[in-house]
């Protein structure tokens, strides 16, 4: 018999509308959920994180800013920082850099994507929320091409549905689906 | 069963290694350490630009074309930077550090990966405000020698004054930014007064050793370019180029804490990467 198949990560893309759906999405994943989560959310260059701690105090995962080099761990859900790009590297290691904007946008949530897929390959789930412009979906695609499972929010649930919009152009995703569904697909993907 | 996907990548990643032997051992640059999923994004990123159809092609035309060799090296440099970036980086070690420079009769400066030298020209300023500059000798190096360039003239492009000027008063900047400097129609050209004690050089902290003994190095966003064993190795070198009692001031998102040289070390603010060294 083959071994059971896991998702060993879960990438996540938003920008505006984020912080409130990520705060209705993340306390409701279980305190042995056991794939990491690295999460881009677009936010201004002089955020002081505080948002990391006020999730941290309302999810049974740990929630932290990724560190330049770090390990990726389960259980733990991984924020960019403010102004570095995320990346993963194969050892599924950090690292942070401060190259030029990707869709007017650093950190870039197609810098992460792209980089988790080469990483994690068809073992990463990535997901698209809501947002305002088009990063993300380049991203998503290759996610797709390299076997990934990929989720978009439902754009009529979302607070802003362009991100979802132009990430659904790009890719046919194998799930579109409101938070609270989204939430079920995740508990039931990583077992 | 590998499928076609991975074979390529797999292709592509040993493809990759290969530049990065090729470049190191016909033109001395070593790129083997940096973070490798930086490096190969970079390294797509050109292929794709110039249309070239895969690395191994990238490889044959720059070990065969300095020319292309030169464009490549600009690609993995990245020379994103501004003036006073993150001022409170400055404020903190105009109240945290400078107090404790004063106290010698002459102080070197090392900005080990200076990029375009606007952090250079930053620093030179803070310490002409602080009354250190006339006993300062500054080096300011770089392994790319286009930005070495640059950084020389000490002219900027005009568009980004507005936020420059912002950062330096929140840096704790005492006078009218604009006296620094004098405006052309698109270029702003700092004062030769502030580059008069300043050494441009290249100098490469991955290949290159020790020069001189400093009383303080910043390096901002330098570090977080290599892997976790060539931090190591460079911040090794930079700990043998600092006098004990001397400072370190790194990136907002760099730190010695995974590097042998930490024990020696005590941050002096945690939040803006100012370390000193306790002992040797």
């Amino acid at each position: 018999m083959a071994e059971r198949f896991k998702y060993e990560a879960i990438v996540i893309g938003t920008s505006a509308g984020g912080l409130l759906t990520l705060k209705k999405m993340l306390p409701a994943l279980p305190a042995d959920f056991p794939c990491p989560i690295i999460v881009v959310q677009h936010i201004s260059p002089q955020s002081d994180g505080y948002f990391i701690k006020m999730l941290d105090d309302i999810c049974s995962l740990q929630v932290k800013e990724a560190v330049d080099t770090e390990q990726i761990k389960s259980g733990t859900i991984y924020f960019a920082s403010p102004d570095y790009h995320l990346l993963i590297e194969r050892d599924h290691t950090i690292t942070l850099t401060m190259d030029e904007k990707v869709n007017y946008s650093r950190p870039s949530i197609d810098v992460l994507f792209e980089t988790a897929a080469e990483a994690y390959g068809e073992k990463l789930i990535g997901l698209v929320l809501t947002g305002a412009n088009a990063d993300g979906a380049s991203g998503l695609l290759k996610i797709k091409q390299y076997g990934g499972c990929t989720i978009v929010q439902n754009p009529e649930e979302a607070e802003n549905p362009v991100m979802p919009e132009k990430a659904i152009r790009a890719v046919i995703p194998d799930h579109i689906a409101d938070i609270n569904e989204i939430v079920k697909i995740l508990v039931k993907l990583c077992p | 069963m590998v499928s076609d996907r991975e074979l390529q990548d797999k292709i592509i990643n040993l493809e990759l290694e290969l530049l990065l032997e090729a470049i190191q051992k016909h033109y001395g640059y070593d790129f083997r350490e940096y973070s490798r999923a930086h490096v190969k994004r970079r390294v797509m990123h050109y292929i794709s630009l110039n249309s070239i159809p895969h690395i191994s092609e990238l490889q044959h035309r720059l070990l065969n074309d300095e020319h292309c060799f030169k464009k490549l090296l600009k690609e993995l440099s990245i020379n994103v930077t501004e003036m006073f970036r993150n001022p409170s980086f400055y404020k903190a070690v105009r109240e945290k550090v400078v107090g404790i420079l004063k106290t010698y009769p002459y102080i070197k400066i090392w900005h080990a990966g200076c990029s375009t030298g606007e952090e250079v020209y930053s620093f030179a300023i803070l310490l002409q405000e602080e009354g250190l500059y006339d006993r300062a000798q500054i080096y300011a190096t770089d392994f790319n020698g286009e930005v070495i360039k640059k950084a020389k003239t000490g002219s900027f492009s005009i568009r980004n004054i507005k936020d420059y000027t912002s950062n330096y008063q929140q840096s704790g900047g005492r006078e009218s930014f604009s006296d620094y400097y004098h405006a052309t129609d698109n270029r702003v050209i700092f004062d030769k007064n502030l580059s008069k004690n300043i050494v441009f050089a290249e100098h490469n902290l991955v290949t290159d050793g020790v020069f001189a003994e400093v009383n303080m190095i910043i390096s901002r966003n330098v570090l977080i370019y290599f892997n976790r064993e060539l931090q190591n190795k460079v911040l090794n070198l930079m700990d043998r180029s600092l006098v004990t009692g001397g400072f370190l001031g790194l990136g907002s998102k760099e730190t010695i804490m995974f590097s042998e040289i930490s024990a020696h070390y005590k941050a002096i603010d945690s939040k803006e990467r100012i370390y000193k060294k306790t002992h040797g």
